[in-house]
């Protein structure tokens, strides 16, 4: 079976929506002609014409906002927002109106859209161009929100997201777009080539969102992780030699909270790791779950390892990425109790 | 450091009259009813730039339908007398929803005094598929397209027969069927989502066009100026109305608009032709509507039309205009009334007269009276008939996710 990239990955499940559906539409900043400043529209213009693909003016409230009526009419719009860190003009959009529509209205009118956004650093993007904003959706009621880590699961969820009758924000690790990132910036890049979970078939498939996987089975320690985390995880639990399941989330809302609590009532503890701020970060509410619903079963208090509380430093990148010695840390602290 | 220079200094926009001095439209243009000409809808923007600045009025003082716009209309009587029983209707609508909201049947409420003509109106140009995005205060709209009063009601009091289910603040009206997208309580957002819609009808060869609404306040939202770029960018088949009502709650429209020039005139920053009409001329407001219609079924792109108008009631049940300007500004507001405008035109035609004029008021209050009657037989806010509160957890998502199914168990439903 091929293996691609994750950009390759969303750029075919894209070009087979465009093919499968007729109402489906993408647009965004630089999206049409030139296919996105991360290539994930890349000839899809050309292939489909300009009328499916096309570019916007720079305006994240005016794509926002033209794809909640144009999804009101009927059609599909995939938009995307060309850093996460951008969507703040467009967040009233989100929130106020695409999140609430069907509620509004009791269902006489729907927000069928997609939000595509790379989110995310490691690529010194510096504090505009690095954010994690997933916390400032999950916090919105009628929104789903959907992070993959791998390029079999970035198709498998984009497709289910297009598909899916509600406003489905699509958050795309942009350090994973090449290769599996596994927090160690100072070694040669590994690419996604020969990794399993880059092996992408073609044709349709969906992954249903609200459903996580478990990357590493374990029973001495349960990692919450997403995105570019998973693979930052996986590294510092193979560091550690700690028996530990890796589960990642995939999709934050809705929340498979079932397979969180299964895994942590039978290993007893629990680190969650994510790369956006820490304070009202989205384990916080990871950590808030797991002790309602696992508290007899706790060996150990809930540890968090996030980004500091400070904005995306430039040159301090890695030291404010909570890299793999970070997570093997709190990994060994949790042990230790 | 140039010591001829003067301090630097601000201007701070303001109205001509406030509480304790006399109203003070005296310069205010009001141009002669017929006097604007009316350019073929695919003239270029730039060639009829003076359409943003002057007024196209048809009626004048003497209720005479006046000028071009006025011959291309082609509005029977029939159509000028239904016309008057819509702004008849809504105005008598709005008075017994306002007494209710003092009787305590609702929170809340918001009306139109002077300005029926606008929505009234403006209805005429669209067909069956068309989409209004409307503003809190466009319920002529649903009135002209058949929407039934007694379902306003029912959305007004929330009670079980709100097809919104309670869900939205009074007046938040939302019907599919009638071309009426559901209204936000966030000011701004439908403009651009409307150019959306219209957007998705050409992508989807459709034939169905749109029509956005603001205030005159909300125009200064980013969603006004996305709207507008978007509109312009793809030459989208919609049509952009601005309600100046002069006051945004106290604020005088200057503020948003700057001390000169015209909320018409911002259609010309982004090549798109612009009308400013009397928005309290009935016939004048169909035929610009009319005219812009064409356009956008044409293919020939948005078209901004400024409807002047004046708020002559509170901006809603919570406001108390008198704070903040002379209460007897509306008397001396320079275009009049619609009702009496429209009235006295069919009046000089021969085809009305007051008696029949009162006779209609008393039928139409009767019916919006009974019409209220069946409604609060279902229920008001506090008495009869709700929705559930169990369905305060349905509609969220298409299908309601586990959380949503715990926090229902949790809430006792």
């Amino acid at each position: 079976m091929a293996t691609m990239t994750m950009i390759e990955a969303i750029r075919d499940a894209l070009d087979l929506a465009l093919t499968e559906d007729s109402r489906v539409t993408l647009f965004g900043e630089d999206v049409g002609y030139f296919g996105g400043v991360f290539r994930c529209t890349a000839g899809l213009q050309q292939k489909h014409g300009v009328a499916r693909c096309f570019d916007t003016p720079i305006s994240e409230l005016g794509i926002v906002g033209a794809a909640i009526g144009m999804a009101a009419f009927g059609r599909r719009p995939v938009v995307e927002i060309q850093f996460a860190d951008y969507m703040y003009p467009a967040y009233d959009q989100i929130v106020s109106e695409a999140a609430r529509m069907r509620y509004r209205t009791a269902g006489e009118f729907t927000c069928p859209l997609v939000v595509r956004m790379p989110t995310g650093g490691g690529i010194f993007g510096g504090q505009t161009h690095s954010q994690s904003t997933e916390a400032l959706f999950t916090h919105v009621t009628g929104l789903k929100t959907v992070v993959p880590s791998t390029p079999y699961d970035a198709k498998g969820l984009l497709l289910a997201a297009i598909d899916d009758p509600d406003p489905v924000i699509f958050l795309e690790p942009k350090r994973l777009y090449n290769g599996p990132f596994d927090g160690h910036h100072d070694r040669p890049v590994t690419p996604w080539r020969g990794h399993p979970l880059a092996e992408v078939p073609k044709g349709r498939y969906h992954l249903p969102l609200g459903q996580a996987a478990i990357r590493r089975a374990g029973t001495q320690l349960t990692v919450l992780a997403y995105g570019t985390m998973v693979h930052v995880a996986l590294a510092a639990v193979a560091e550690t030699g700690i028996d530990a399941e890796v589960i990642d989330l995939r999709t934050l809302l809705p929340l498979d909270l079932e397979t969180i609590t299964t895994s942590v009532r039978r290993t007893g503890r629990c680190v969650i790791v994510h790369e956006a701020t820490l304070t009202s970060g989205f384990g916080a509410e990871l950590a808030a779950q797991v002790q309602a619903e696992c508290f007899w079963h706790l060996e150990a208090p809930v540890e968090r390892v996030a980004g500091w509380d400070t904005p995306y430093p430039h040159t301090a990148e890695w030291d404010y990425f909570p890299g793999p010695a970070r997570v093997a840390a709190a990994c060994r602290r949790v042990m230790e109790t | 450091m140039d010591p001829a220079a003067p301090p630097l200094r601000l201007t701070f926009g303001a109205p001509h009259a406030r509480p304790g001095t006399a109203p003070d439209f005296s310069d205010f243009p009001v141009p002669e009813a017929g006097a604007m000409r009316r350019p073929p809808v695919d003239t270029p923007a730039e060639e009829m730039r003076d359409l943003a600045f002057g007024m196209i009025r048809i009626l004048d003082d003497a209720g005479e339908a006046r000028g071009p716009w006025a011959e291309a209309l082609a509005l029977d009587d029939a159509a000028q007398l239904e016309g008057l029983r819509h702004m008849l209707t809504l105005r008598a609508y709005d008075a017994r929803m306002l007494l209710a909201q003092r009787q305590q049947k609702t929170s809340f409420y918001m009306q139109h005094l002077g300005e029926e003509a606008i929505s009234c109106a403006f209805q005429r140009a669209l067909r069956p598929g068309d989409m209004n995005f409307p503003t809190y205060r466009q319920a002529g709209l649903l009135i002209a397209s058949g929407y039934p009063i007694g379902t306003m009601m029912c959305q007004v009091y929330g009670n079980d027969g709100d097809p919104g289910r309670g869900r939205q603040l009074p007046v938040l009206y939302s019907s599919k069927a009638h071309g009426f997208f559901s209204i936000s309580g966030n000011l701004g957002t439908q403009y651009i989502q409307a150019v959306g819609w219209a957007m998705g009808s050409a992508l989807s060869g459709a034939e169905a066009i749109a029509a956005a609404w603001i205030g005159d306040g909300s125009t200064a939202e980013s969603d006004f100026h996305a709207a507008l770029v978007f509109a312009s960018s793809y030459r989208v088949p919609v049509i952009l109305n601005i309600v100046n009502n002069q006051w945004a709650i106290s604020t005088y429209q200057e503020v948003a608009r700057g001390s000169v020039g015209t909320f018409a005139a911002r259609g010309h920053g982004f090549g798109i032709p612009a009308l400013r009409v009397d928005g309290n001329d009935y016939l004048a407001v169909v035929a610009a509507a009319r005219w812009a219609a064409e356009r956008a079924r044409r293919n020939l792109g948005p078209t901004l039309i400024e409807h002047v108008t004046y708020r002559a009631a509170g901006h809603s049940t919570s406001d108390d205009p008198s704070a903040y300007r002379p209460s007897d500004e509306g008397a001396s507001w320079p275009l009049g009334d619609p009702v009496a405008r429209l009235r006295d035109h069919l009046i000089a035609r021969g085809v009305w007269s007051a008696e029949r004029h009162a006779q209609a008021e008393a039928e139409i209050l009767a019916g919006v009276i009974e019409a209220q009657k069946q409604a609060e037989a279902i229920g008001t806010l506090h008495q009869g008939r709700r929705p559930s509160p169990a369905e305060m957890f349905d509609d969220v998502y298409a299908e309601m996710p586990p959380h949503l199914r715990r926090q229902r168990q949790q809430a006792g439903f």
